[in-house]
């Protein structure tokens, strides 16, 4: 732990590290002090979360109805993963909403960011303030609104006829090629607000003296992005995308809530397999695969993000 | 830096838009909340209905649903947050064997979703007769609010005036004494923001509570909109405001203290 004492700034004290073996050696209290300290979280963590997760590994090499005796089909549930063609729509499904959740608003938020960071225009707090709103909107709450709007007889098709787009206008949410397309931008409406905010933090702190300098070389607003802003925002890019991924991947709410994965298989996620799996089909072997192997590719996205990232 | 005044008015209408795209849904359920319940309703006239939201409260028992996301989200809170201010504090400055293991043990919490670990975890509470209990729902959440606060509040620790621990030290002050009369009042934002984002992410929760009470006795708020909407498919002026209750606790704090969410939650996502 020697490397802590320079990250947080002490060694330019280099004597007061070197004065330590004089101090009364019950300075900071026996050994077991800093223990006692992260017990009870450990204890609370530990048992409500990484036994659970172990105990998930194991329960997938089983096939168990959630009741009568187990059987041990060792990895026969993550086969299964890839034979059944529902669970392999599911995680395709999972793929475009990422596209819906960080992709989309990525774009979105970057063109935004950039904008309102050139030009310091006013109401830019409220405007923040709005755009984030989504974010702290329980997901119920979102689903159920966007539910209405949806609906046949709902604002957007009366918006689209009355713009005479009325041919456009369908059951949003009962159609199966645009359901999933339909709740994918439900997801859209929420990141794209902490994309943006995210990105426009990034943008403040980059220094005006590089865009007049680019401005004097004769770039453009185009050029000035690419060569200057894109650049310097690739660390947000990388927790903006970590985020909205994950939150992506793990979309279960929204889809109990709008279409229960209908109609027929259309718009079903991982998330809810599991849990149709594990508590109404009595699938549990089956769903704590699914759930093990959605962990997997959470990490293994997030370290690709943040290797893509760090990258020079 | 200067623009065009043609750039700043296309500025102002991209603004505008965005936000116009942003507001519209949740100007339209708050439409939907007071419009009138059916159409005789409709035939009786007068513009606005207030008396949705008594109604909705009533027919969809949000009350009880209320109480129990209350109760819920207070248990997570006082708890999960006690607990990752006494971890972050040690992980944040102690030095101790298998230090560096620990926080990367809490770290990895961070990013394993619920969906993982939820179905042993339901069935193994279920033999020791939890589920269906306020506790079943409140300690898988607790868990999940240790593994962010700890992170939290350990980057907290370690940025906070070391110097004046050092005093404090010196002084004879015991780390039990440096922590609640030092650094926990000095840190009072930081742990405002613990609380109002684990606060948030309890009462937003809807799949352990759905998972760990399959009876529904201890329904939170989202749930029991979810479920209202099962159950009154004809109006829609009920269901929302059911909505607009279940999301004002929340939203009112935004509001208020919006500085602290937006801060939490960036801040918060930029992991080492």
């Amino acid at each position: 732990m020697a490397d802590v004492t320079t990250v947080t700034g002490r060694g330019a004290s280099r004597p007061v590290r070197r004065a330590v073996p004089r101090r009364p050696a019950r300075r900071d209290g026996p050994a077991w002090v800093p223990y006692a300290f992260i017990a009870p979280a450990l204890l609370l963590y530990g048992a409500f979360l990484l036994y659970p997760l172990v105990r998930a590994a194991q329960f997938s090499l089983f096939d168990w109805n959630g009741i009568g005796a187990a059987e041990f089909v060792g990895l026969a549930n993550y086969v299964d993963i890839v034979h059944d063609e529902r669970l392999r729509e599911a995680f395709w499904h999972a793929l475009v909403l990422v596209f819906f959740y960080a992709i989309l608003p990525l774009c979105i938020g970057l063109v935004l960011a950039a904008l309102l960071t050139r030009a310091k225009v006013r109401g830019l707090g409220f405007f923040r303030t709005v755009i984030f709103l989504p974010q702290v909107i329980a997901m119920v709450v979102v689903a159920v609104t966007w539910r209405q709007i949806y609906a046949p007889d709902g604002p957007l098709n009366g918006l689209l006829r009355a713009v005479g787009l009325g041919s456009l206008a369908r059951p949003w949410l009962g159609d199966y090629t645009f359901t999933l397309p339909a709740v994918g931008l439900i997801g859209t409406w929420v990141s794209t607000g902490l994309v943006t905010v995210l990105l426009m933090a990034g943008m403040s702190r980059v220094s005006p003296d590089l865009y007049e300098a680019a401005r004097l070389d004769g770039a453009g607003p185009v050029q000035e992005f690419f060569a200057i802003t894109l650049p310097a925002v690739r660390g947000e890019i990388t927790v903006a995308l970590t985020l909205t991924i994950v939150a992506a991947l793990k979309t279960f709410d929204l889809v109990y809530v709008t279409t229960s994965g209908g109609p027929g298989t259309s718009t079903t996620v991982p998330s809810y397999e599991v849990y149709r799996r594990a508590f109404e089909l009595g699938e549990v072997g089956s769903a704590a695969a699914i759930g093990v192997t959605l962990t997997i590719l959470v990490f293994i996205i997030n370290a690709g993000v943040n290797w893509f990232g760090e990258r020079k | 830096m200067k623009v065009s005044a043609l750039e700043r008015n296309v500025n102002y209408l991209v603004l505008g838009v965005f936000a116009l795209v942003i507001l519209a849904p949740i100007v339209y359920v708050l439409t939907l909340s007071l419009g009138p319940e059916s159409a005789s309703v409709a035939r009786e006239g007068g513009l606005v209905h207030p008396e949705n939201y008594p109604e909705a409260w009533e027919v969809g028992r949000f009350g009880s649903y209320m109480l129990t996301s209350v109760v819920v989200s207070v248990l997570v809170v006082v708890v999960a947050v006690l607990a990752s201010i006494l971890a972050g504090y040690a992980l944040g400055t102690m030095t101790f064997r298998g230090s560096t293991a620990f926080f990367y043990l809490f770290l990895l919490g961070i990013m394993v979703p619920t969906e993982a670990f939820i179905v042993p975890l339901f069935y193994d509470l279920r033999s020791l007769h939890l589920t269906n209990t306020i506790w079943g729902v409140a300690l898988p959440q607790i868990a999940m609010s240790i593994a962010f606060g700890t992170y939290w509040m350990r980057t907290y620790f370690r940025s906070a005036a070391r110097a004046l621990i050092e005093a404090a030290r010196l002084d004879g002050a015991g780390p039990m004494r440096v922590l609640w009369q030092i650094l926990v009042p000095i840190g009072r934002p930081a742990i405002l923001t613990l609380v109002l984002l684990t606060f948030m992410w309890t009462w937003n929760e809807f799949l352990i509570p759905l998972v760990m009470s399959p009876s529904g006795d201890v329904r939170t708020a989202p749930l029991g909109l979810a479920f209202f909407q099962g159950q009154y498919t004809q109006g829609t002026a009920l269901l929302a405001a059911g909505a607009v209750m279940v999301a004002l606790p929340v939203v009112v704090l935004y509001v208020f203290l919006q500085r602290h969410f937006i801060k939490g939650m960036i801040e918060g996502a930029v992991r080492e």
